[in-house]
């Protein structure tokens, strides 16, 4: 289906061009309700339940602003280190989609509610970026399109499609960075980088869900290539459809070699709207638009000036919660971290795990253990991310303390941990189920040391000759014998108890 | 007793119900049948809702039997203009798009109504859209004038109006965004008020320009129209345009006005609104409600507000505007008219042709004028300037309100004109709004109230009052001292 395209290597692209990035990411917020009417803001849902005459776009309707999301804005633009408007407007973006319900969509043009403000994003070796924001707006999101028929499942070659308006009308915070050069070989990581830092950014405020594969958080990466030759500012495209942290990366990636290898062969690139496919890593030029868009944007007159009071900005800037650069800085004070050690735990996404985990009840140490070992090979095992583990903080920091208490030896906590991952419940309900109680019953456990004496009378022998190491035989026999739920350092006491 | 139902105000059917004296219900069906006998002419009403207006009728009439306190218009019928969403009634906006659309909800002008036991007897006829000044845009055929058949009764609002004339409902509703309201109005012998913008919800009205559409009342006495006024107006918190400010006292001043004496009242006689292109019937007719004014103890004298010669251009570009916006959702997606859907058009290719066939030549005609408006390297030249105008029409406002109380105008240049007369020339149809703009892109407070006939036609004229925003209650006391000093003037006999 993909047509074969020319891609230059890698190192060949560095050497000749200098990439400069550009990303716009669409934030949705999780506000209860919808950006201009009181419809339910939820994903999912049956098509087409949270609507009314407003998200619908019905004749005669009118949008009234959500004041949370005005704050989640400001709050957002705080956090960037943007300036906020006094005095802002929407603006009506005109162009006809059918699953944008008034073939407009309210957003803001010329006068956004936050701007100039910058992100320091770290990369994987430590080194820290500063992202310089443009602008961060709000929106409203449009319904979805399912395209039914036809081999792409774009609209071009469906045979018909299907429109779903629940999420018309979801408040959308776009946040748009400056021009990105000089990061040349590691673009295509700055770009994944921003993205995380946003997303973490975000999380801590707690305004968003934040999950790029439900699409509350998506990114547009814009891409172009400067030949180093002249040092002149090359075309961009635009690239849609990244869905995940690693797709942004493999997106920047191909764009920077699919451009270059255009530019080496005396092409240009077209400035475009490009689709990332996952599947194959690669991008695809959007549907060829027969004319310019022209957005023809005007003040919205349905909705007043929006003049957040200074008053109001520096509380919101009073709410802001401990920014995830700050609460780094924080943990790897607390629990006494190396840079090394703190950026391994960052780029594992282990940091807010470990520290629900220490939340919960477990010594960091402990918790960090169980997450970047055992947890971070399961994880591996089934090809899904840390955070995606069936097994909560707090089901973690309850097997710690089941270990610590001597209820579980290491060992059975593991198979507990098994238990929770396999959806048998909680790691108590796991312990209930699979019988993992440490034997602690020393009658039995003196019987079952009895019996393995008896069945190797030689060792028991060297034992009683002060030979101690000979022990450590018995002490197997007993935990094969009670399959491992015996604490072995008791069975160790009553073995050279017996042979006394 | 039919013909005394009829012709009686809103005002004074609502004593008699409210009494006991006759039934809602007997009042509605006066009016029900006067639509049948006389529709067939005027074609005022796309749509009656008999059973409907029976149905509230018959409540109010029940809780009038009941000693119920019942609110001052509760019983007395009305006739609601097709831009105003009824839940499950139809509303065309006089247009082919919207055909067979039953709104799932109602405005809030419509609730407001509903709550206050006023009878929606039906929807009236209008230009398309609520583009036009003559009713001849309606995709349903025009609305006659009932002074005249061979004439418009003026738009947008015409069938509105119309209603009112031919005695088919003593209330109406009408949306102004240049004039929809006070011109027809003006043509047709009644009073129209274009309260100040944002003092009435828009939810529910079908948006034409969102900056300039203000509904209002509409009656054939000012005192009807001003207890109108109070049922409709006060701030909706579906609507961020609208004002959170007490509704001005409009019944109270008309009451007073009633009194007849304007003495310490200030007039600003508006210098722009005379002279070429004002048929001189009407510009006599001005003149002696001048002198009456005078009479009334008023003191008049001529104002001049420059910037109002370019409201009508600085209209003719925000309006298609902001409606080439508005329009735009009309698309065969999710309600209206479909054409071409036959499994081998794209998404496309079937709005392209549903917009084609459903909207008429003046409605395209404006998503034209206001996409080329509002395109990229023209929005400045277009738009932009346009609101520049509209700034400074508020400030000639300002300026001409620090020295009089009201501003006062003929409402159009001339009496109703000839069916066909204008359909072809859009500049001629346009300047039926000359008078009336300038309200509209200032947010202000206007009216119209008959002044009489012209001496050359008999034919209706209309003298327009304007006040500054949320005064609404100076314009109708000048027009009610007015409208007594005037009497009557006859009616159409139809």
């Amino acid at each position: 289906m993909t047509s074969l395209v020319e891609l230059m290597d890698y190192d060949e692209v560095i050497e000749k061009y200098d990439p400069v990035l550009g990303l716009e990411v669409h934030v949705e917020l999780h506000t209860n309700t919808k950006m201009f009417c009181g419809c339910a803001n939820e994903f999912g849902g049956e098509p087409n339940t949270h609507t009314c005459p407003t998200c619908l776009g019905l004749p005669g309707s009118l949008p009234v602003v959500n004041g949370k999301a005005v704050e989640s804005a400001i709050r957002i633009g705080l956090a960037l280190n943007c300036e906020i408007a006094e005095w802002c407007r929407f603006a009506r973006k005109n162009y006809f989609y059918p699953d944008m319900p008034k073939n407009f969509q309210t957003s803001q043009y010329d006068e956004p509610i936050a701007y100039n403000g910058w992100l320091d994003v770290t990369l994987d070796d430590g080194e820290v970026i500063r992202v310089e924001i443009e602008r961060a707006h709000m929106e409203e999101d449009t319904g979805k399109s399912l395209h039914v028929g036809g081999a792409t499942g774009r609209i071009h070659g469906a045979e018909h499609s299907l429109l779903d308006y629940n999420r018309a009308g979801v408040p959308l915070i776009e946040i748009v960075t400056k021009m990105i050069p000089g990061t040349g070989r590691r673009a295509p990581e700055v770009a994944r980088a921003y993205v995380t830092a946003l997303r973490d950014l975000l999380k801590a405020l707690d305004v968003s869900d934040v999950r790029m594969d439900q699409g509350s958080l998506r990114c547009d990466a814009n891409v172009s290539l400067t030949p180093k030759a002249t040092g002149e500012l090359g075309t961009r495209t635009e690239t849609k459809n990244v869905n995940s942290l690693r797709s942004v990366e493999r997106a920047v990636r191909f764009e920077m070699t699919r451009q270059a290898a255009v530019l080496a062969s005396g092409g240009t690139v077209t400035q475009e709207t490009r689709h990332f496919d996952e599947s194959s890593g690669t991008t695809s030029p959007g549907r060829k638009k027969e004319t310019a868009e022209d957005y023809r944007y005007f003040p919205e007159p349905d909705l007043v000036p929006i003049a957040p009071s200074r008053e109001w900005v520096e509380e919101l800037r009073g709410t802001l919660p401990e920014l995830p650069w700050e609460r780094r800085a924080r943990i790897q004070k607390e629990w006494n971290l190396t840079d090394e050690v703190l950026r391994d735990l960052v780029n594992a996404g282990a940091l807010d795990l470990i520290e629900a985990t220490v939340v919960a009840g477990a010594k960091p140490d402990e918790a960090r253990s169980w997450w970047v070992s055992y947890l971070a090979q399961q994880a591996n095992a089934r090809g899904v991310e840390l955070t995606d583990l069936p097994i909560t903080p707090a089901q973690v920091a309850r097997v710690i303390e089941l270990v610590n208490s001597g209820a579980l030896t290491n060992k059975l906590a593991r198979e507990a941990v098994n238990g929770v991952l396999e959806g048998e419940g909680s790691p108590d309900e796991v312990v209930e189920k699979r019988g993992l109680k440490v034997v602690s019953d020393d009658s039995a456990l003196e019987k079952a040391v009895d019996e393995a004496l008896a069945a190797q009378p030689d060792v028991a022998q060297k034992i009683r000759d002060g030979k101690v190491q000979a022990a450590g035989a018995i002490v197997g026999a007993v935990m094969k014998a009670t399959k491992g739920q015996a604490d072995a350092a008791r069975v160790r006491e009553i073995v050279l108890a017996r042979c006394s | 007793m039919t013909n005394d139902l009829i012709h009686a105000t809103a005002a004074e059917l609502a004593a008699k119900i409210h009494s006991g004296e006759v039934s809602s219900v007997e009042v509605t069906r006066a009016h029900l049948d006067r639509i049948s006998e006389t529709n067939g002419k005027v074609n005022s009403f796309l749509h009656v809702d008999t059973e409907g207006a029976l149905a509230q009728a018959r409540k109010v009439d029940d809780a009038v039997k009941a000693g119920e306190k019942v609110s001052p218009l509760a019983g007395v019928p009305l006739a609601l203009k097709d831009v105003m969403t009824t839940e499950g009634v139809p509303t065309t906006c006089g247009s082919k798009m919207l055909e067979g659309w039953l709104p799932p909800y109602d405005a809030t002008v419509t609730r407001k109504l509903k709550e206050a036991g006023v009878v929606i007897l039906g929807k009236t006829n209008m230009d398309e859209f609520a583009m036009g000044s003559s009713t001849e845009n309606s995709a349903y055929g025009p609305t006659r004038n009932p002074w005249d058949l061979e004439r418009i009764p003026g738009g947008s609002g015409g069938g509105s109006s119309a209603a009112l004339a031919a005695y088919q409902a003593p209330l109406a509703i009408g949306t102004d965004t240049g004039g929809s309201i006070r011109q027809p109005g003006a043509v047709t012998g009644t009073v129209g008020v274009k309260p100040t913008y944002g003092g009435v919800s828009r939810y529910g009205l079908v948006a034409f320009s969102s900056s300039l559409d203000q509904a209002g009342p509409c009656a054939r006495t000012v005192l009807d129209a001003a207890l109108l006024h109070e049922v409709i107006a006060g701030y909706d918190e579906m609507d961020s345009t609208s004002i959170n400010e007490p509704v001005p006292a409009v019944v109270a001043a008309a009451r007073e006005g009633l009194n007849g004496d304007l003495s310490g009242v200030r007039i600003g006689v508006v210098t722009q609104f005379q002279g070429e292109g004002y048929q001189p019937g009407v510009l006599r007719s001005f003149q002696a409600a001048v002198s009456q004014l005078k009479e009334l103890g008023a003191e008049i004298a001529d104002v001049s507000c420059p910037s109002f010669d370019y409201a009508l251009p600085a209209y003719y570009l925000i309006a298609p505007s902001e409606c080439s916006s508005n329009l735009a959702r009309f698309d065969a997606m999710r309600y209206g008219l479909r054409v071409g859907d036959d499994g081998t058009r794209s998404t496309e290719e079937v709005m392209s042709l549903t917009r084609e066939a459903g909207f008429g030549p003046e409605v395209k005609r404006r998503i034209m004028i206001g996409t080329y408006a509002l395109s990229s390297g023209y929005y400045d030249a277009y738009y932009g300037s346009a609101q520049k105008v509209r700034t400074l029409i508020t400030q000639d406002f300002q300026k001409a309100f620090a020295t009089f109380d009201v501003l006062i105008s003929p409402t159009t240049p001339t009496t109703a004109f000839k069916i066909g007369e204008r359909a072809n020339d859009p500049m001629a149809m346009y300047k039926a709004d000359l008078c009336t703009i300038p309200a509209n892109l200032a947010g202000t407070p206007a009216m119209s109230v008959p002044s009489g006939l012209s001496d050359e036609d008999g034919l209706p004229v209309g003298l327009q009052i304007m006040a500054p925003a949320l005064q609404d209650h100076r314009m109708y006391r000048v027009a009610a001292a007015y409208e007594a000093a005037r009497g009557a003037f006859g009616g159409p006999s139809l």
